[in-house]
């Protein structure tokens, strides 16, 4: 009996013992730690991103927010439905975590750059990713509960998952953004979710029926997936990109004419053509209305016509509707992506105030060239924004034959502005511009702005008939940078940037590419 | 196969009967048809077709079918001009700009060019069938410099007098890539890789291009000039007719194979013979005739997406109601002496159903000459022996539409795209003079048969049928393109029996040549086989020559 008897003592105290054995709880706590601390990051990286690509960060945090904590009620809730195999299925809980909750800044990613339901797999992904979450605290303490007393058990659980949200929010925009990017963080804390489900698999051994054979190699073919995620981060959104630039890549997409690269950081967001910079909205003020008003004032009479070519940013567009007498506007840029891009991306279209949609605006998704060969009606000015010309189907953009071509679509006395690469890095190409338009039969004159993102950048303004430069800016119109002062300043080039002698680019010399391409190729 | 000629005829092994391995190690060589078997998956096929030149209405008549025209299907006409393609054309235009209006042309194909032939049947951009640039003419080309004033090609003259060719008709930079061993190069010489001894060998050679652009005779004349009839006839220019390009280059110790690659491409390219089989006349022709002032850049090329077909559609259009396409002269008879000399021209449609006949007071021969022996009676019966001096190279054209550009490993792509390892001269990109510069093409793939014996290689091209052609096209060009057979939608095939009379030694200087331009009783020949080069400034040359000829003879009686 007594044998009996103290063996059935034993045995009702060891089973816990054995099971979970006192000095197991501590780690058992670092558990808790380290799950409050992804279930945070993946909170915080959904509502970056989000804010990211679809703008107005209060809304978007504010959402994100509100869908992840009614995730976690859901998930709590569904815990109740759990009644066996507890810690097999905080194990499959842990995996399914790591997963979704890794893989989501590339998802979301990916998606926003080819879905146009973007939206949905947000939500959605935040509510599963949260609904997960929950679950994992209240099967924790359902599985502590034999070790401790429920006042004990409570107060230890939620202090370590308030000190793991604390290491999150700090961790995250000190350390992680910076340093490791959107997409890294995400994987980085889907191999710590995973690293926690199969440490778990030794930890819970002796409440797990059965063989964990089959959850480790599951925990482990998870956390390979992730590394191998982590190591390949630059193919994922189009990888040695990441290192390429400063800022996350928001949006990439490989169009049928270029790769157009959205990065957004600290100072605002900037777009990326073939990896080179067009704009950064904490600048670009300064180069559009610098590109755009000069000519828009050279026309003498209220411009009515006004065509621009390239520019599918939208940008150049949004500064000539400030116009009250614009009629029309004629865009033409190849890429209807692009121009798709500034319509629908609401960072960027509400930087160029829905330019692209307005009435007046006519978007051509032609090559300019081709398009420029065609007649039609005069306009009373156009401006150029092409990209620089690095390769020689740009080089072609800025020939004496494009420019006869241009010629021949202007209204008697229309200007016209053209962005001509930087005067200083390429002073050569940019001379070559110069000489090209006057060779086409324009009177030229050569400026320049300080644009921080990119430098000192330059332009140039010309009209068939010879003109004095302008000396006034346009009033009434809110302009941030150019003031009469400023506009006379632009047409003041310092002595390093004066006149070289250069070869006129002609289609079939294609002499500004290679001038381009020795003068860049110095600081690369 | 050169030496099946004159076996039996069980020995002559078709082409299209080889295995596939056997057929590319023919036309590509061996490692490539090794390399492309190795995988066991059949190959991929575009759609596709042979297209173009009736060779079947030319063997008949070779063969000696003739047609008698009924009575009353014979009228009077001035002049008949004997084919439609450049000198035949050229010459109805300096008829009309002379006042002539009673001719008429006939020509064989269902379409005006012969060799510069063009296809507008992709909805992309016209392309080319053969012929596809125009050097810019010097000032001295007076006729030529009309016409492409007529064209609105020129944009006026410069402080020396030659024209100025609008910027959108000269060739788009960049003109020329090579590939070598898995990438790009830009220009056709390929300096990357060269060592000292190619860098002075390629410099010592240009000095003797530029010695050659330099030199005039006596009377002031050029070594080579275009048309070659402006051209000197020293002896010291002559001598060079006699050797091989070869024995020239080996003369003077150029042995860089860079060089000598360069040289080769060139006479294939120009000639379709090797740099063993050309002349050396006619290769230092090729570099010194276009260069005005030694050390110049050689004169830009014009041309158009469908090459030398634009300068067709001009001068076909202006002679329309004179041209009788799918008509071709099957008979020339000369009749009568002195100031009653005619000629009789018995011509049949290219179906051979319908004969019709045109009695003429002149006939301007304006097809390959080696036609004369088939086609003007007493040359039948008896032709000159300078007749069989005139000898082709045979040609496979292939144009493959693309939906897509292929990738390119270093330079990207240029208008022209030239394998260095290849015995093909590579292709040409349609889209590239249009501005086109991304999506679908059309690339313009040249192969010449430079057999030593022509017959053998007429043989060769013949029996390979589309099948064989497209898969040797396809696979040379996936050494450089591994996907241009899932890019390539459709695949056309040309194949030109006599694509253009080869200068080989001893032929452009023996006399031959000078003898078939003087007029046989009532007719006149134009083609740019008498110059022994084909190149349209020659055929357009002979063209008016022939032409002013007539126009004088006929204003005598």
């Amino acid at each position: 009996m007594r044998i009996e008897s103290m063996s059935a003592y034993e045995f009702v105290i060891r089973i816990p013992h054995s099971a979970m054995p006192m000095n197991r709880t501590p780690i058992l706590f670092l558990n808790v730690l380290v799950i409050a601390t992804c279930g945070l990051i993946y909170e915080l990286l959904a509502g970056t991103l989000a804010s990211y690509v679809l703008g107005d960060s209060v809304t978007q945090f504010s959402l994100i927010i509100g869908i992840y904590l009614f995730a976690l009620g859901a998930g709590a809730w569904l815990s109740g439905f759990i009644e066996t195999e507890l810690a097999r299925k905080f194990i499959d809980v842990e995996l399914g975590v790591a997963i979704l909750g890794g893989l989501s800044a590339p998802l979301l990613f990916l998606s926003f750059a080819h879905l146009s339901y973007f939206q949905v797999i947000l939500y959605g992904l935040v509510f599963a990713i949260g609904t997960l979450v929950g679950l994992e605290i209240p099967l924790l303490m359902r599985l502590l509960k034999d070790h401790l007393d429920f006042k004990e058990l409570v107060s230890r659980v939620l202090a370590f998952d308030y000190v793991g949200a604390l290491a999150a929010s700090l961790l995250f925009p000190l350390f992680l953004v910076p340093k490791l990017g959107l997409v890294r963080t995400s994987l980085v804390f889907g191999i710590l979710n995973a690293g926690v489900g199969l440490w778990s698999t030794w930890l819970m051994r002796p409440l797990i029926r059965g063989s964990v054979t089959g959850m480790r190699v599951r925990a482990v073919i998870v956390i390979a997936l992730l590394a191998i995620g982590v190591i390949k981060a630059d193919t994922l959104t189009s990888l040695a990109e990441d290192a390429m630039f400063a800022d996350d890549i928001v949006y990439a997409r490989t169009t049928h004419y270029q790769r157009i690269i959205v990065t957004r950081g600290r100072a605002g967001f900037q777009l990326f053509l073939n990896g080179n910079l067009q704009f950064s909205s904490a600048d670009e003020y300064r180069y559009h209305e610098a590109l755009v008003h000069p000519a828009m004032t050279l026309a003498g009479r209220a411009p009515r016509r006004v065509l621009v070519l390239g520019g599918g940013d939208g940008l150049a567009v949004r500064e000539i509707l400030k116009y009250p007498s614009i009629e029309s506007v004629t865009l033409v840029d190849l890429d209807e992506e692009m121009t798709n891009l500034s319509r629908r991306f609401p960072p960027l279209a509400e930087l160029n105030g829905r330019a692209l949609e307005d009435l007046r605006v006519r978007v051509v998704n032609r090559d300019a060239m081709i398009w420029l060969e065609e007649p039609s009606e005069p306009y009373d000015a156009a401006i150029i924004d092409f990209p620089d010309p690095n390769t020689f189907a740009l080089g072609k953009l800025y020939t004496t034959r494009f420019y006869r071509l241009l010629k021949a679509r202007l209204a008697p006395g229309a200007g016209v502005s053209i962005q001509c690469t930087s005067p200083l890095f390429a002073r050569t190409a940019f001379w070559c511009i110069i000489r090209t338009i006057e060779a086409a039969g324009f009177s030229v004159r050569p400026y320049q702005t300080a644009v921080p993102s990119f430098g000192v950048w330059g332009f140039a303004l010309a009209r068939v008939a010879p003109f004095d430069v302008p000396s006034r800016a346009p009033s009434n119109m809110h302009l941030r940078f150019l003031d009469d002062q400023a506009m006379s300043a632009l047409f003041v080039l310092s002595v390093d940037l004066g006149p070289v002698p250069v070869e006129i680019n002609r289609l079939d010399n294609q002499a500004l590419v290679r001038y381009y391409e020795a003068e860049w190729r110095r600081y690369e | 196969m050169n030496d099946n000629q004159g076996k039996s005829k069980k020995a002559k092994v078709k082409a299209s009967s080889l295995s596939r391995r056997e057929l590319l190690a023919a036309f590509l060589g061996v490692p490539v048809a090794l390399a492309a078997c190795r995988s066991s998956a059949a190959p991929r096929f575009p759609e596709g077709r042979i297209v173009g030149a009736s060779d079947a209405f030319g063997h008949r008549l070779r063969d000696g079918q003739r047609v008698e025209p009924p009575a009353d299907a014979w009228q009077h006409v001035n002049v008949v001009i004997v084919g439609g393609g450049i000198a035949g054309l050229t010459a109805a235009w300096r008829l009309l700009k002379a006042g002539e209006e009673d001719f008429i042309v006939l020509e064989l194909e269902p379409v005006p060019g012969g060799t510069s032939q063009s296809g507008s049947d992709s909805s992309i951009v016209p392309y080319p069938w053969g012929a596809h640039y125009l050097p810019a003419p010097m000032k001295e080309n007076a006729a030529l410099v009309e016409l492409l004033d007529e064209m609105n090609v020129l944009e006026g003259r410069d402080a020396d007098g030659e024209p100025i060719v609008a910027e959108q008709f000269l060739c788009r930079d960049p003109e020329e890539r090579v590939f070598y061993k898995g990438r790009w190069y830009e220009g056709l010489y390929l300096h990357a890789g060269q060592n000292a001894v190619d860098v002075a060998q390629l410099a010592a050679f240009n000095r003797e291009v530029d010695g050659w652009a330099a030199w005039r005779d006596r009377r002031g004349r050029r070594a080579f000039s275009i048309p070659i009839v402006t051209g000197s006839d020293d002896a010291e220019v002559t001598a060079l007719d006699r050797i091989t390009m070869d024995e020239w280059m080996k003369e003077r110790g150029f042995n860089s194979p860079r060089l000598r690659w360069l040289v080769d491409y060139a006479c294939r390219d120009d000639y379709g013979l090797t740099v063993e089989q050309t002349s050396a006349w006619a290769g230092l022709f090729y570099f010194a005739s276009r260069m005005r002032v030694p050390g110049d850049e050689a004169q830009s090329l014009i041309t158009w997406p469908e090459g030398n077909g634009h300068l067709v559609a001009h001068l076909y259009h202006k002679a329309r109601t004179k041209v009788r396409l799918g008509l071709a002269a099957s008979e020339i008879i000369p009749t009568g002496e002195g100031n009653g000399a005619s000629v009789d021209v018995v011509a049949l449609s290219s179906d051979g159903r319908n004969a019709v006949g045109f009695h003429a007071q002149k006939v301007i021969f304006a097809a390959p000459h080696f036609l004369t022996k088939y086609l003007i009676r007493p040359y039948r019966e008896s032709a000159p022996p300078d007749v069989a001096e005139f000898q082709y190279g045979a040609w496979m054209v292939a144009n493959l539409f693309l939906k897509d550009r292929p990738a390119s490993v270093g330079f990207p792509l240029a208008w022209d795209n030239v394998l260095y390892e290849s015995p093909s001269l590579g292709y040409v990109a349609a889209t590239h003079q249009r501005g086109l510069d991304r999506g679908p093409t059309v690339f313009t793939y040249y192969y010449p048969l430079c057999d030593d014996d022509p017959r053998a290689a007429r043989q060769r091209l013949l029996e390979a049928d589309w099948k064989s052609w497209a898969d040797v096209a396809l696979t040379d060009l996936s050494r450089a393109h591994r996907e241009i057979r899932s890019l390539t939608e459709r695949l056309d095939v040309m194949r030109w029996g006599h694509a253009m009379i080869r200068p080989r030694p001893n032929f452009i200087w023996s006399g031959a040549r000078r003898r078939a331009v003087e007029p046989f009783r009532s007719i006149h020949f134009a083609h740019t086989d008498l110059s022994g080069i084909a190149l349209f400034e020659e055929a357009f040359d002979h063209g008016i020559r022939a032409a002013e000829e007539v126009s004088a003879a006929m204003a005598k009686n």
